[in-house]
């Protein structure tokens, strides 16, 4: 009991450092933007290809701006060695994991609260129509994307070249994830139910998340302390 | 006592290396689909297996460098990975040319193609995550740290493609001169990796000695 109150902490503690200083919530914000701008160029914006894309579109524009708020995530505690007081702190590295992790969820959430909007409206597409279904893969798949970042988050915090590396390690060891979000994705966005293939996806993901979640915080505090 | 093994392992991988390319190139018959271009596979093959039979030692020695926390394991561990990277772009290479004539294309997005890619991608990230950091023990740890998470997501990539989409041809029987000559050249192969490997090993253990030499003159 003592561990989920510890990671709520956390969790609060984050919360509130990002929504007092907006630092990276407005940067990750303001990118998405501009990377759904981008997209209208790549391709010609006609509703049926859109719909066909759209999964994949949206969740590269997740992984890239999940990547802004992660880079912050740890990076936000080396300032007054905030860190090391955190590390002091009698609570286990896997709960200061989890708390950053929930936190980091609820900010890219925020973020794909945004995106989804916009991007219907920009692309004039109706992504609504199998709403639940939707957020559960939204859920799952930000999660998969916020622990891996998280952990990646905390590996290389004391790195001279910390911006440059996360985004370099993290999407290869992510592509599992956003591959099954995106082909769930596509499919929904499109209005078709979820069907047996799908149902496969999902359980992929659910796999992945477990698989990942429990491998971080087997090891996060190896990465922490040492 | 060393260096006379590597001169000696060396030697005979390069005379195998001729033997072999004497039976591929000579002996073996055109085969009756793929004509001459299937000789390409007596490298693609073993060297994917070597790559996986590195990949797994890796694993190991970076769970033992976790569990004990000794610095020669770290030093196999990047050896390992190091060299496995010639023999990675060699797979990926010859793999490429073979599709180029049987298939018409360079590449495809199929669950080995692309978990292998993924797996290359995810050894040069290790390569450069090294180079970004300065401290031994913690360049040691966070390598290895990250080494376990690329291994646990190759596995992830291969089912998931799987899932999605395959056209790589699966393992077929081969006759039995085809496959001595095939495990021939994954001999000579395995003892060429294991001079780089031992050539890796020796300037890694230079390159402590060295650090402890220069913290030796600071602190004079």
């Amino acid at each position: 009991m003592d561990f989920w109150r510890q990671t709520f902490t956390i969790l609060q503690k984050d919360l509130r450092a990002e929504f007092r200083s907006k630092e990276a919530i407005n940067a990750s914000f303001s990118f998405a933007l501009v990377i759904l701008l981008l997209f209208s160029f790549a391709f010609d914006p006609t509703e049926d290809t859109v719909r066909d894309l759209s999964g994949g579109l949206l969740w590269i524009v997740f992984a890239f701006a999940g990547a802004l708020i992660l880079n912050r995530s740890f990076a936000r505690e080396l300032p007054n060695d905030c860190l090391d007081a955190l590390l002091a702190a009698p609570i286990p590295g896997s709960a200061v994991l989890l708390g950053k992790a929930l936190a980091n969820l609820l900010l890219l959430l925020a973020v794909e609260a945004v995106c989804f909007p916009a991007f219907g409206l920009f692309y004039n597409v109706r992504w609504t129509r199998q709403f639940w279904p939707l957020l559960l893969v939204v859920l799952l798949g930000t999660w998969g994307i916020t622990v891996i970042g998280t952990m990646f988050s905390a590996l290389t915090v004391n790195l001279r070249l910390r911006e440059v590396m996360l985004p370099l390690l993290v999407y290869p060891v992510m592509i599992p994830c956003l591959m099954a979000a995106m082909k769930v994705s596509n499919q929904l966005i499109g209005g078709e139910p979820l069907d047996a293939e799908a149902m496969v996806w999902i359980r992929f993901l659910i796999g992945f998340d477990v698989i990942f979640t429990s491998l971080a915080v087997m090891l996060v505090e190896i990465v922490l302390v040492g | 006592m060393r260096e006379k093994l590597i001169y000696i392992l060396g030697a005979v991988a390069a005379i195998l290396f001729v033997r072999n390319l004497n039976v591929i190139l000579n002996v073996l018959p055109d085969e009756a689909q793929q004509g001459a271009m299937y000789r390409i596979m007596f490298f693609h093959i073993p060297s994917w297996w070597t790559a996986m039979l590195l990949a797994t030692i890796a694993c190991y020695t970076n769970v033992a460098y976790l569990a004990t926390g000794k610095l020669k394991y770290d030093a196999i561990s990047v050896s390992l990975t190091e060299v496995q990277l010639p023999i990675l772009f060699t797979g990926l290479s010859t793999g490429m040319i073979w599709g180029r004539i049987i298939w018409g294309i360079w590449w495809t997005w199929d669950a080995r193609l692309t978990s292998a890619l993924v797996y290359v991608l995810l050894c040069c990230g290790y390569v450069i995550l090294r180079n970004g950091i300065a401290d031994p023990t913690q360049r040691a740890k966070i390598s290895a740290v990250f080494s376990l998470f690329a291994y646990a997501d190759v596995p992830i990539v291969w089912l998931s493609i799987r899932l999605w989409r395959t056209q790589h041809p699966s393992p077929m029987t081969l006759p039995p001169e085809m496959w001595h000559a095939l495990l021939w050249n994954w001999l000579a192969i395995i003892l060429l990796m294991i001079v780089f490997l031992l050539l890796r090993l020796r300037q890694e253990e230079m390159r402590r000695e060295l650090d402890g030499l220069r913290r030796l003159a600071h602190a004079g």
